[in-house]
């Protein structure tokens, strides 16, 4: 094999690289805030009639800074086919006061003077998904990181399993919490395609950082007498090219996805694809820099104490 | 380990195979009679779309009656009422908010125009009613015996032993006692069975029934038996709720008017190029790879539309997508790894025969610790988002039961995609990618090292 990566002595950098993402994310976030759409936030729905023929994009440029609150444009027309309606999304925890409710009912007055825009209806809601959606969705993937790591510790048992499953977990972590600060640092909106975001890197992760366990695991049986060190640096540049090729497939086509899409003008699959791609990215790194690495740590540390 | 030599058709009914499931899974067989519609088969188009893709439907429901006392907890159970209905239906995406100082319930769930064998009226209506089972005296609902989830724990579909159609009933503690009171004291008389206004079954006592159980008898089929238990542990509603037919809406997709051909296209794009880069760098392999690539695509598919001409098609939204894209890339990993597995032996020196063989053999136990690792997830995931009577559902329950019951449609289609994704990658990417390849490397005229990562003179 040619050139060897030590993987052992450059796993503090990425952690740093990690953590310092973290930071700068987190300062981000503090500065303009995170952006959260009217499922995960709440606000107010408000419905307009219309005459003709109104394009979504135009509602949008007919709005440009007349209200600070974000919002969504949705269009509609009633089931018995008579009633067309656009309705606005507004996020925000506390319901729309009149005064900015009559701005944007005269903004679209004034650039749809043709269409007779007429107020039809108007709700303050509740967040669809909720507080107790998120302590649900935490406890859910407690129980399937805990059944993963019984699954790992039992699977990897000739290698301290349950090492190698708290390993995983923490690249696991790291990588959702790469997706979260590429939303905020591309300005994209939490949706609820972001929950699905974080389901698929959850998967994705693990896959990875297995498969390099599986590398250390069958050669700890091929080369019983190298070190911890040497063993997982083997490893880990054996199973790189599979990582390179594997992450870069996927990143590749899941941009591809976002990309087409755009191209035809729909833009709302961005929210989905530019946090996966990078997640994607960071899982195939956090399982060779991270897990690998924090892996041999522990091992070691458990030989010292024994000695 | 010698292994047998795999034939030379093997590859090729194994690719007959499956190009007759993806044509199969992807335009479906049907007939058409003057201007009625006969799927035998369900193709991609069959698929039922969430309304971030295609669109739906949006009902505002207000109580039925004004001035009754509505809390903001009513409001929030019935709003999980709604949702595990919702799921019943294998409606798995939907959005439901509530207004809590207009006590309104806004629900919007997928439904294409002109969708013919979905009724999006009869829907919401069914969505709203108050669905209380009650049991009462005689043949009129005058005197209550027994109502609702706090009598009735709980309901199954089942057939009695005349082979006829029945709902079980079990009830709770509170409700056993109550039954076997107005059971002893109406020996010879009738008590009668209500879901909501309708009357199900009206039988006559014939002792007092302390057991804690009973059954309604006189169901149509299996399906209505099904529906009527699964409405029953839906549980009811507070109050019934009714829609103003003017408010009912017909909602363009959420991400955008083409999102679905605008997906469907670059998809495809995605896909080919994909098996682009697979086939550059694994020749051969990569070949055999796209194959099973699309294999496991088809049974996906399948298993989303239900295939069958007449069972019902899950539906399809973007976190469903995400779980399709996370198997693929399962699928695509799986094949990965067996080739560089294949390309390592070369080096070795081992022969096309051998490095395949001992290739997919080292690749084995990596993608299965792989591929079960995600299992557990997508289970997991299913189980705490899905009906709470599903199977999985029933494992979790203890803990689960902590939580009440918040179903989120849209991640229970992320597991069920990735779940059914998975499964055929064990099929496809294991065991129809070795055997296809193992068939075509006994081709002569494909019979060169160079074509499975080797080298030209290997």
């Amino acid at each position: 094999m040619a050139k060897q990566f030590d993987f052992n002595k450059h796993y503090k950098k990425f952690i740093i690289v990690y953590l310092a993402i973290f930071v700068v994310g987190a300062v981000v976030a503090g500065i303009f805030g995170v952006d959260l759409d009217i499922n995960f936030s709440g606000g107010t729905r408000i419905t307009y009639s219309y005459e003709g023929d109104i394009k979504e994009a135009d509602v949008n440029k007919a709005l440009d800074g007349v209200i600070k609150e974000k919002y969504t444009v949705g269009m509609s027309t009633s089931i018995a086919g008579d009633t067309k309606t656009v309705s606005l999304s507004l996020v925000g925890n506390k319901s729309l006061d009149a005064e900015s409710q009559e701005k944007i009912t005269e903004a679209l007055e004034k650039a749809f003077k043709d269409n007779k825009i007429e107020l039809y209806d108007s709700n303050s809601v509740s967040p669809s998904i909720a507080g107790s959606f998120f302590l649900k969705s935490l406890v859910a993937v407690a129980i399937a990181a805990a059944l993963v790591v019984v699954y790992v510790s039992v699977r990897f048992r000739k290698i301290g399993g349950f090492s190698a499953g708290i390993s995983a977990l923490i690249a696991l972590i790291l990588d959702v919490l790469v997706t979260f600060f590429v939303c905020v640092f591309f300005r994209l909106q939490i949706d609820s395609n972001y929950i699905a975001v974080v389901l698929t890197i959850l998967g994705y992760s693990l896959n990875d950082t297995i498969v390099a366990f599986d590398r250390i695991r069958e050669n700890r049986k091929l080369y019983p007498e190298d070190s911890i060190d040497t063993l997982v640096n083997k490893s880990l540049n054996m199973v790189m090219v599979r990582n390179i090729v594997t992450s870069v497939t996927t990143f590749a086509a899941v941009l591809t996805v976002v990309g087409v899409s755009e191209l035809f003008g729909l833009t709302s699959l961005r929210t989905f694809g530019i946090p996966m791609a990078f997640g994607v990215i960071s899982g195939a790194i956090s399982s060779i820099f991270v897990s690998g690495p924090i892996w041999v740590v522990w091992q070691n540390k458990k030989k010292a104490k024994k000695k | 380990m010698k292994s047998k030599k795999t034939g030379k058709p093997v590859f090729f009914v194994i690719l007959a195979l499956i190009l007759a499931l993806t044509y199969l899974a992807f335009f479906g067989v049907q007939n058409y009679y003057g201007d009625t519609r006969q799927v035998y088969i369900k193709g991609a188009s069959d698929i039922r779309w969430g309304i971030d893709i295609s669109g739906g439907v949006e009902a505002v429901f207000s109580p039925d009656k004004a001035g009754v006392d509505i809390t903001d907890e009513d409001m929030d159970s019935a709003k999980a009422i709604i949702e595990t209905r919702l799921v019943n239906n294998n409606i798995t995406d939907y959005e439901v908010y509530t207004d809590n100082s207009n006590h309104q319930v806004i629900v919007r769930f997928p439904w294409a125009a002109g969708e013919s064998d979905f009724d999006a009226q009869a829907a919401v209506q069914e969505l709203g009613e108050t669905a209380l089972l009650t049991f009462c005296d005689g043949t009129t609902k005058d005197t209550v015996l027994l109502s609702g989830a706090e009598d009735i724990a709980s309901a199954q579909a089942g057939v009695d032993e005349n082979g006829s159609y029945v709902v079980y009933l079990n009830f709770t503690e509170g409700g056993k006692a109550k039954f076997a009171k107005a059971t002893a004291e109406r020996v010879g008389k009738q008590i009668s069975i209500w879901m909501d206004d309708t009357m199900l079954s009206a039988p006559t006592v014939q002792t007092a029934i302390t057991e804690g159980q009973a059954y309604i008898n006189g169901m149509e089929d299996a399906e209505a038996a099904k529906d009527l238990a699964d409405k029953i542990n839906a549980g009811s509603l507070p109050f019934a709720l009714t829609v103003d037919d003017s408010k009912l809406q017909i909602i363009s997709p959420t991400l955008g008017s083409d999102a679905l051909d605008v997906m469907v296209i670059a998809g495809a794009i995605a896909f080919l190029m994909v098996c682009i880069i697979m086939i550059v760098r694994y020749r051969l392999n990569g070949v055999v790879a796209a194959i099973a690539l699309l294999g496991q695509m088809a049974g996906t598919i399948a298993c989303i539309s239900g295939f069958f001409g007449d069972a019902a098609s899950f539906t399809l939204t973007v976190p469903g997508i995400a779980g399709i894209i996370l198997s693929v890339g399962v699928g695509v990993d799986c094949n990965v790894i067996a080739a560089e597995r294949i390309r390592d032996e070369f080096k070795k020196g081992k022969t096309i025969d051998g490095a395949i063989d001992s290739g997919f053999r080292n690749s084995l136990s990596a993608v299965i610790d792989g591929n079960v690792t995600v299992v557990i997830v997508s289970v997991v995931l299913m189980g705490a988002f899905g009906t709470p009577d599903s199977l999985i559902a029933k494992l979790f329950s203890p803990l689960m039961a902590l939580f009440g019951s918040s179903i989120t449609g849209s991640i229970y289609s992320f597991g069920y995609t990735l779940l059914v994704g998975v499964v055929f990658n064990l099929i496809m990417g294991i065991l129809a990618s070795k055997y296809m390849l193992k068939s075509i490397s006994q081709l002569k005229f494909l019979r060169k090292p160079w074509l499975y990562g080797g080298k030209n003179n290997g």
